[in-house]
């Protein structure tokens, strides 16, 4: 469903990603991993339209899409959270869950003014949605809580859910697991694990712990210095003697 | 550490005497063609040295200065009080409004013409800033030239008035409409800005208008202004002792009543209440749709409003069309109250007054909003005596609030929102 040609993304002189492939196919995760600096979150900003790619193409469900709008890329049906979580922190956790269905709301100013059955019902379906994930994520409980307010385990699962209510095709998620406990990382898996096999999401997946990594990814991309290295099953990468070079070797 | 602090001490008194000398110890006078220059009084020299005195002083024991003033928290009033249970605070709030609204219908009936005169600048104000609010509180996008939009309502109304001879109820949406619609325009090109850049640029699209309006002497009258703009009628009826419009009846002929003055001003600031009540229900209603949500959103994180499918185009428009729409539909009862308009009623301060307003009140807050309205436009009034002083107790009163309530008189609470445990 999505295809990635020859991606490059230039800073000045600096060239952040060279010739990056990847696709991505239904219900699949597919990792990226690489050392800090790779590259990863320059794809990633590629993908969801905050850069616009010097080069190479970006095909999501046989269309071309480089250079679309960031607003316009997560409507398609990717969306993507961040390395540092980003939450409308002064809202409430449910607000963030509203705002996210922007799209299957009634926008219509003189709807909502006057409240019409149709507005009222496409209200209560986004609040039934936010209450879903939320139960789903574990946090029901504090659906009137400024998300802000958090713990940060916390903010991360409601950043899943945020992206959930949205009903994406594709989830893009930016090293989910940093800074969780190894409980917390344990959930985490099972739900990304969950996300593929109960709702049909594909994932790709940027993450520094190797076991997260390995478990769960039905194939992973690995870059270096914003080259691709190597790509392929976790068992062949696991035994991919570039890869344990970068890794290992250069330490 | 001590020598240090003398000899800045010294420093800073010697400049307050460089510069006080000579703007207030001297004073050109004109005598017939020629300038002659002269000395002030005895007692403007003795208080130019006193202040370079109590510079010194201050400067000297800065740090025990600055010390006290940060234990100043510990006086404020509303210190270490509990925060009230959310559900308590939103059942007092909607019954202080609703008292308040109950209150301010009788009210005019039994006060005089001139209290009410200056309620209803008190509700323009109050429209002001709600529409204000929606720009800088809600939206977080900084708005220093919100006073074009009145500008633009008060003289859609002056001059449809003068060429068309158009009534109230038509201009009141006419000018809204406009001012929205020039709310969109000036928000186009600013749609990038963020912060103080978006500050500076509105601040001089406020400017822009004002000298428009200034210059353009054939259309505008210039400095002159515009004058005989009518009074709102009810029905047909107008106050005026004699009626001015063909077709139209007069109000105390009608009723068998007798003229009185009165009327009129109650009668404006019974609209004004109206407008004002409609403004906030429609903004209140504003932040609980969708279109509320995205503005904070926007406000919060654009990276991540946009990540979501968000247009930040269609999000800044709409609040800056939505806050210039209220700005217009304020001017125009401006207009009709004042019966006379020129560019001077549109001056930046006024720009900087209905941001306090929105400040002080809490960012967000509707009736915070409202209570601030009250006090800034009010307390300057009660205290005519140091009118002299207003800006400076205005300043100091601003500097506490920041102290004691950075958050505001009464900081935004989030809405509640009952969810449904599914399946
Ligand atoms: N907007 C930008 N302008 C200039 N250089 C950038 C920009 N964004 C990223 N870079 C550079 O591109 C390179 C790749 O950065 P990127 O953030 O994609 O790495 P990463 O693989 O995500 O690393 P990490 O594991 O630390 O998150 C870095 O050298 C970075 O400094
Ligand atoms: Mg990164």
């Amino acid at each position: 469903m999505l295809e990635v040609k020859n991606l490059s993304m230039r800073f000045g002189g600096l060239l952040a990603v060279d010739g990056v492939s990847l696709d991505v196919q239904e219900r699949e995760i597919v990792s990226i991993i690489g050392p800090n600096g790779a590259g990863k979150t320059t794809v990633f900003n590629c993908l969801s339209g905050f850069y616009k790619p010097t080069g190479g193409k970006v095909i999501f469900e046989g269309r071309e899409i480089q250079g679309t709008p960031d607003y316009k890329i997560s409507r398609l049906g990717m969306v993507r959270t961040f390395q540092h979580v980003r939450l409308f922190t002064q809202m409430t956790v449910v607000e963030n869950l509203l705002v996210a269905q922007h799209r299957h709301l009634n926008t219509n100013m003189l709807a909502g003014l006057l409240g019409t059955p149709s507005y009222k019902e496409r209200e209560q379906k986004a609040l039934d949605r936010a209450a879903y994930w939320l139960e789903r994520v574990g946090l029901l409980d504090l659906a009137n809580r400024d998300a802000g307010n958090l713990a940060y385990g916390q903010q991360r699962r409601l950043e899943i859910a945020r992206c959930m209510v949205t009903e994406p095709k594709l989830l893009m998620l930016d090293e989910p697991a940093a800074g969780l406990n190894p409980a917390e990382t344990k959930e985490l898996n099972q739900l990304i694990v969950s996300l593929k096999e109960d709702y049909n999401v594909s994932v790709v997946l940027i993450e520094h712990d190797m076991s997260l990594v390995m478990d769960i990814s039905d194939r992973i991309n690995v870059i270096n210095q914003g080259k691709p290295l190597a790509s392929g099953t976790p068992e062949e990468i696991r035994h991919n003697d570039d890869v344990i070079k970068a890794y290992l070797g250069e330490a | 550490m001590a020598a240090n602090n003398m000899r800045h001490a010294l420093f800073c008194a010697i400049v307050t005497l460089i510069i006080s000398f000579p703007i207030l110890g001297l004073s050109l006078e004109a005598k017939g063609v020629n300038i002659t220059l002269s000395g002030a009084k005895t007692s403007t020299y003795v208080a130019i040295v006193l202040a370079a005195v109590a510079v010194f002083v201050f400067q000297t024991f800065r740090d025990t200065f600055m010390g006290a003033l940060g234990k100043l928290p510990n006086f404020n009033p509303l210190a270490g009080r509990e925060p009230m249970e959310q559900t308590k605070r939103v059942k007092l709030e909607s019954w202080l409004l609703t008292g308040i609204v109950v209150f301010a219908l009788f009210w005019p009936f039994l006060v005089s013409r001139g209290s009410v005169d200056l309620a209803t600048l008190v509700l323009i104000y109050i429209m002001l800033a709600l529409g204000l609010n929606v720009v800088v509180g809600l939206a977080g996008l900084l708005d220093l030239g919100y006073v074009a939009f009145y500008a633009v309502g008060a003289y859609t109304f002056a001059l449809l008035s003068q060429y068309t001879g158009i009534s109230f109820w038509m201009a009141l949406p006419i000018g809204a409409l406009l001012a929205g619609l020039t709310g969109m325009i000036l928000g186009f090109p600013v749609l990038r800005l963020r912060g103080d850049y978006l500050a500076i640029v509105t601040l001089g699209f406020g400017e822009i208008i004002r000298i428009l309006l200034n210059n353009w002497t054939t259309l505008t009258g210039g400095p002159n202004g515009i004058g005989g703009i009518p009074e709102p009628t009810l029905f047909g009826m107008e106050f005026g002792r004699r009626v001015k419009e063909e077709g139209n009846t007069s109000f105390h002929e009608t009723f068998g009543i007798a003229y009185s003055g009165e009327h009129k001003v109650i009668f404006l600031y019974l609209i004004a209440l109206v407008l004002a009540v409609i403004t906030a229900l429609i903004i209140r209603r504003f932040m609980r749709m969708p279109v509320g949500r995205a503005w904070e959103a926007l406000r919060e994180d654009e990276i991540a409003a946009r990540s979501l499918g968000l247009s930040r185009t269609a999000v800044k428009l709409s609040a800056f069309t939505i806050g210039a729409f209220f700005a217009g539909f304020a001017g125009t009862v401006f207009a009709s109250k004042q019966g006379f308009i020129s560019p001077e009623s549109f001056v930046f301060l006024e720009s900087a007054i209905i941001l306090a307003i929105v400040v002080l009140g809490g960012m967000g807050s509707q009736l915070g909003v409202i209570l601030a309205a009250i006090a800034v436009t009010i307390l300057p009034e009660l205290a005519r005596e140091f009118s002299e002083y207003r800006m400076l107790i205005f300043g100091a009163a601003m500097v506490l609030m920041m102290v004691w309530r950075p958050q505001g008189l009464l900081p935004v609470r989030r809405i509640q929102i009952t969810l449904n445990k599914q399946g």
